[in-house]
């Protein structure tokens, strides 16, 4: 067949800009203007802003470009202090007298809130995070709002979500949230919505790198007339969290973050009646059988593992391919990898955006060390550049991953994949329950009957079946083992906010 | 079980018998070789010599527990619903025994005693009746956005450590053991050293009902000595924490963390639904919906 | 896994393994190609691009010769090249593209061969019973012949549906080698009719038929059914030209038709082949819409991107 390219014919001139036939995506920015950030941010306390006792603060860095965007307070114990006092008369005195009808009108209002000013948040949040545009706007956001409309309806209906029960559900008192940077306002929405929806009232901690978002939100309760003291906001890194953890006058601790950090709170709860839910972290299995729906499977693995640079509790990191299609389905992931865009997170061509920190950055590129000096075969798309400010890092995996290596059993909780093989459904099961962690899996084939073995039998509190990382306000969300107990979303994460 | 009694028989020579523990099904002495006697009540005359289990027995039943688990949790729900029922038949039908040893040892009158039995019975028959109900009480098809289907469905969270309450309660251990047990888990309980001497009805109760061996293990010997290796063991999912000492309580739970242990305290209603739920996992499964 | 037995006219058995297309998943594959943002200069490329790859086509009962004539002159040229010179100049931009083909009846095939003498406009003619395929097969083999030997560089066909779908993969198989034979030199593009298909594995099932019996393009419709061409059906039959490259180093080319009106959605398209297939099918050999009233679309963009003004359709011709 004959080309007939553009820009020849009729081509008398000879001098013209020529088209490439090969359009690539020019750099499609989103705009920032629509965000104000304050150079010095205060904590939140009793429903306003208000500066440290002993002010301190530290820089909240945009990864994208390593400059920073603002200051943030550093709370300290007295900060701390104030901050669970005012919850505590905020919850006696008003809270917890207050109907769950107009507590539900509150939730309503705030979701609405967020929605209005959707973009001004998405920004934001890709801003401080590094996430891509698309992310923040299509999915982080979307259902921050979810959220709280979700969690809206419940408050005034808390008897029917335990059928049943012998006593009518009544709230904790005043939780203690600590949330992480991955993402930070729906870790947010996750933990408030459901809390204030049974009654309780907050104090809540943001991750140090990404506290932006969640004072942003404060703005948001203020307008809608949240009353003082309901939701309190202490910024700050390590010591703000243990003091949030220690405080005498918490009666639960919510954490969402890595094993480590909640096991020391496990054990510095362990003398007292502080109830706790954790959501910590995961390696993920990802399974796909020989009959599953291959093209579809391969996005499924890239949305699994690359998905929010890989920052997620969830994450398929350890795939786990049928022998039969090994070859092939790597192969085929290689050349879908070569398509991701990594760079500017504001561009919304952005597949992959930037590392949340240099910490992280650093932390993923020492594991991969370890990967190769293990000898795995390492794989990154060659033809992906990567910017080189702020902290990047190419999508990529290690084949023929032995169980033993670090890597199939340490959380990356970066762009990061493994793959070995299985040939057996018993193997494939006995393998991706050789973990410590059970937050999550995958499994990827057309066989119905298979799929409900398989997921019968991982131990894991999420199974994606023919699909990965979806979420949902009314789906359940947490981990068996290691990975922490409690569920956030639906009927279930109302349970860990309520005595009945 | 007749202790060192003088029987209503014509010989003053009774044969006594051992009360050993009660791993995998089987009747073994403690791996220690050591014993401590255990009165009858408010004398000095000893009723019987109980197994001192030491922490390899603590290890050897978990051992058991966790070779057990998965094989009664893929049991139907009816299925173990039948076997617990059967339990409150064996429990029944060795009530002179329960009662004797309970009289005897614990100081209840035989009302006070016959009351705790007709309690541990009914504890059974109340969760033999859950067995094939909580997962649709607490399971749940979610209404997420798009087209998936997602349910939620209830799972056993695998092996469970009971440590008995201080003071022995019959029905209350027994429920607790129940209600562990009705979901799909498998237990290794301690009892109170003051409630030793039941064990060896409650063994032969759960040995005698069709239940798979090593789903329930009981130990008998010393909570000073053995609470923390119920907290430090790492095969351990979740702990049942009767007992009331604070600062053993604290001790396990901090130990705990090291797994991520789902330990659960206490309660009052020892016949419900939310201390069942205590030992269960949610998992969700998405699935698409399109042809 | 099921598995398709063919045999090719010589005896050979050719394996075909029925690939499962999970619907959600492609579905939302499809979708995220309306995420990309095109903007600016990769916008007019792409416009540019959509253009040259346009198949004009009338295939209508009242098809007349002077209604041809006038299609094929605005496939050479979409806009008069002097209305939009000054414009292009501004901005130094290369003339306007032609398109890649017209499409026509067989009959029409001697009007549209003397309307375009002298450009690489390439004529394509539906040959074989279009559109219901209801014809005997020597008849749509002559049909063929004659749309070929008329100066026809493209024969479109169309499956036998019936057969498909009931399950005569092996009638299915021979007519298009039939068909194909027939062709000679002319490519062949063949037409699966996806909206008569009922689901996304038997879009997979009849692209891998397709192709292994001897088709240069697949492509989605008719136009004379709805639906035409989707997102989703549309990234299925690429995956299959990938998997069919990935195996033999052939390239297929891809051709949705029907449905596709703006240049919104042909953008979307492009991103799709970019993204799913790569540069090398971004072009008119390997690449085409069956889209006549996206022109005028494309067009009205492109004289958005150089003036800054939306147009109206006055602007341009009918057809």
């Amino acid at each position: 067949m004959q080309t007939q390219s553009s820009g020849k014919k009729n081509n008398e001139t000879g001098e013209v800009k020529t088209l490439k036939a090969d359009f690539d995506y020019a750099p499609s920015i989103e705009a920032t203007d629509i965000v104000t950030i304050k150079p010095k941010n205060k904590l939140f306390i009793g429903g306003k802003f208000v500066d440290s006792t002993s002010p301190k603060y530290f820089d909240s860095v945009n990864p994208a470009t390593g400059e920073a965007l603002a200051q943030i307070t550093e709370a300290n114990a007295k900060d701390v202090d104030r901050a669970v006092a005012a919850a505590r008369k905020a919850y006696t005195t008003v809270w917890s007298k207050t109907s769950g009808q107009e507590r539900g009108r509150y939730l309503f209002r705030i979701a609405r809130l967020i929605q209005e000013r959707a973009r001004e948040l998405a920004v934001l949040e890709t801003l401080d995070n590094g996430k891509p545009i698309r992310e923040s706007r299509d999915i982080d956001i979307p259902l921050v709002a979810a959220h709280f409309f979700y969690y809206a309806g419940w408050a005034d209906k808390l008897q029917y979500a335990v059928p049943g029960a012998r006593t009518a559900p009544k709230p904790l008192g005043v939780v203690g949230q600590i949330i992480p940077w991955n993402f930070p306002l729906l870790m947010a929405a996750w933990k408030i919505a459901p809390a204030l929806a049974c009654g309780n009232t907050v104090v809540i901690k943001p991750a140090e790198t990404t506290s932006l978002s969640i004072l942003l939100l404060a703005e948001i309760l203020q307008e809608a007339g949240l009353p003082n003291g309901v939701v309190n906001i202490v910024t700050g890194a390590g010591q703000t969290g243990a003091a949030l953890v220690s405080h005498q006058d918490i009666n639960k601790i919510a954490f969402t973050g890595s094993t480590d950090v909640g096991r020391l709170i496990a054990q510095s709860v362990a003398a007292t009646d502080k109830k706790l839910t954790l959501e910590l972290g995961g390696k993920s299995a990802h399974i796909i059988f020989e009959d599953a729906a291959i093209d579809q499977a391969v996005e499924g693995v890239v949305q699994g593992i690359y998905f929010n640079q890989g920052h997620v509790c969830c994450a398929g990191s350890r795939l786990l391919l049928e022998e039969s299609i090994a070859d092939m389905f790597v192969d085929k992931l290689k050349t879908r990898m070569q398509k991701l865009r990594v760079g500017n997170p504001l561009d919304k061509n952005t597949d992959i955006g930037a590392i949340n920190s240099s910490t992280e950055h650093s932390k993923i590129k020492q594991l991969i060390q370890t990967g190769r000096d293990e000898g795995a075969e390492f794989y990154e798309p060659e033809n992906i550049l990567i910017p080189n400010k702020g902290y990047f890092h190419k999508p990529c995996f290690f084949n023929k991953v032995s169980s033993a290596f670090t890597l199939s059993r340490v959380e990356v909780f970066g762009p990061v994949l493994t793959i070995s093989t299985f040939r057996t459904t018993q193997e494939a099961i006995s393998k991706a329950n050789d973990t410590q962690y059970g937050l999550a899996a995958g499994i990827w084939s057309e066989k119905g009957s298979k799929i409900h073995k398989t997921a019968g039998a991982l131990k894991a509190g999420v199974i994606w079946a023919n699909t990965y990382n979806r979420f949902d306000p009314t789906s359940p969300f947490g981990g068996f083992n290691e990975s922490g107990y409690g569920r956030e979303g639906g009927r279930h994460g109302l349970l860990p906010y309520m005595e009945f | 079980m007749s202790g060192l009694n003088t029987s209503s028989n014509n010989s003053t020579l009774v044969v006594a018998k051992t009360v050993k523990l009660f791993i995998g099904g089987e009747f073994p002495r403690t791996e220690s070789g050591r014993s401590f006697p255990i009165f009858v009540h408010k004398t000095k005359k000893i009723y019987g010599h109980m197994c001192l289990a030491s922490r390899k027995d603590v290890r050897n039943a978990v051992t058991a527990a966790q070779t057990a688990q998965p094989g009664w949790q893929s049991k139907s729900a009816y299925n173990r619903g039948q076997i617990l029922y059967r339990m409150a038949e064996m429990m029944e039908s060795k009530r002179a025994e329960f009662v004797e040893a309970l009289t005897e040892t614990t100081g209840l009158n035989a009302k006070a005693a016959n009351k705790s039995v007709d309690d541990a019975v009914q504890s059974f028959v109340y969760y033999a009746g859950f067995s094939d109900k909580y997962q649709q009480v607490m399971g749940a098809v979610n209404p997420v956005s798009g087209p998936h289907h997602n349910f939620t469905m209830t799972e056993a969270v695998g092996v469970v450590g009971l440590l008995g309450a201080e003071k022995f309660d019959l029905a209350n251990f027994t429920a607790q053991i129940a209600a562990i047990i009705v979901s799909g888990n498998s237990v290794v309980a301690l009892m109170s050293q003051a409630g030793s001497a039941l064990l060896a009805p409650l063994a032969e109760t759960f040995a005698t009902s069709d239940l798979s061996k090593g789903v329930v293990n009981i130990l008998t010997g010393d909570l000073n000595e053995l609470y923390s290796h119920f907290g430090t063991h790492m095969e351990i999912q979740s702990l049942s924490l009767q007992i009331k000492d604070a600062k053993k309580v604290a001790e396990i739970k901090a130990a705990g963390a090291m797994n991520m242990k789902r330990i659960v305290g206490t309660t009052s209603h020892y016949q419900s639904l939310e201390h069942l739920i205590s030992f269960l996992e949610y998992k969700t499964v998405w699935h698409p919906i399109g042809h | 896994m099921r598995t398709i037995t063919i045999q090719k006219d010589n005896g050979t058995p050719i394996l075909i393994s029925a690939v499962s297309i999970d619907e959600v998943g492609a579905n939302e594959r499809a979708d995220f190609f309306t995420k990309r943002s095109v903007k600016k200069d990769s916008k007019l490329a792409a416009l540019y691009l959509a253009l040259s790859m346009c198949d004009l086509t009338t295939l209508e009962g009242s098809d007349t010769p002077g209604r041809v004539q006038q299609m094929c002159a605005k496939a050479k040229y979409p806009v008069p090249p002097d209305v939009i010179a000054p414009f292009l100049a501004k901005r130094n931009l290369p003339p306007i593209p032609s398109v890649a083909a017209v499409c026509v009846y067989p009959s029409m095939v001697p009007t549209a061969v003397a309307a375009l003498k002298g450009t690489n406009i390439q004529i394509a003619s539906v040959a074989t019973a279009f559109p219901s395929g209801q014809a005997p097969l020597e008849i749509k083999i002559e049909d063929t012949r004659f749309a070929v030997e008329q100066g026809a560089t493209e024969i479109d066909m169309v499956i036998n549906r019936g057969a498909f779908l009931s399950g005569r993969y092996q009638d299915v198989f021979d007519e298009i080698v039939e068909i194909k034979r027939a062709c000679g030199d002319a490519h062949l593009k063949v037409i699966l009719e996806t909206g008569e298909l009922g689901s996304l594995d038997r879009v997979r099932l009849a692209s891998d038929l397709a192709i292994e019996a001897g088709a240069d393009f697949i492509k989605t419709s008719t136009g004379k059914v709805t639906p035409a061409a989707t997102l989703p059906v549309t990234l299925v039959m690429l995956q299959a030209i990938a998997d069919h490259h990935r195996r033999t180093g052939v390239k297929i080319g891809m051709k949705p038709a029907g449905g596709i009106r703006t240049s919104k959605q042909a953008i979307q398209y492009l991103c799709m082949v970019k993204e799913t297939l790569g540069a090398e099918w971004l072009t008119p050999d390997m690449f085409r819409f069956g889209a006549s009233a996206l022109v005028n679309d494309l067009m009205k963009q492109i004289y958005k991107e150089l003036t800054g003004r939306y147009y109206y359709d006055k602007a341009f011709a009918i057809d």
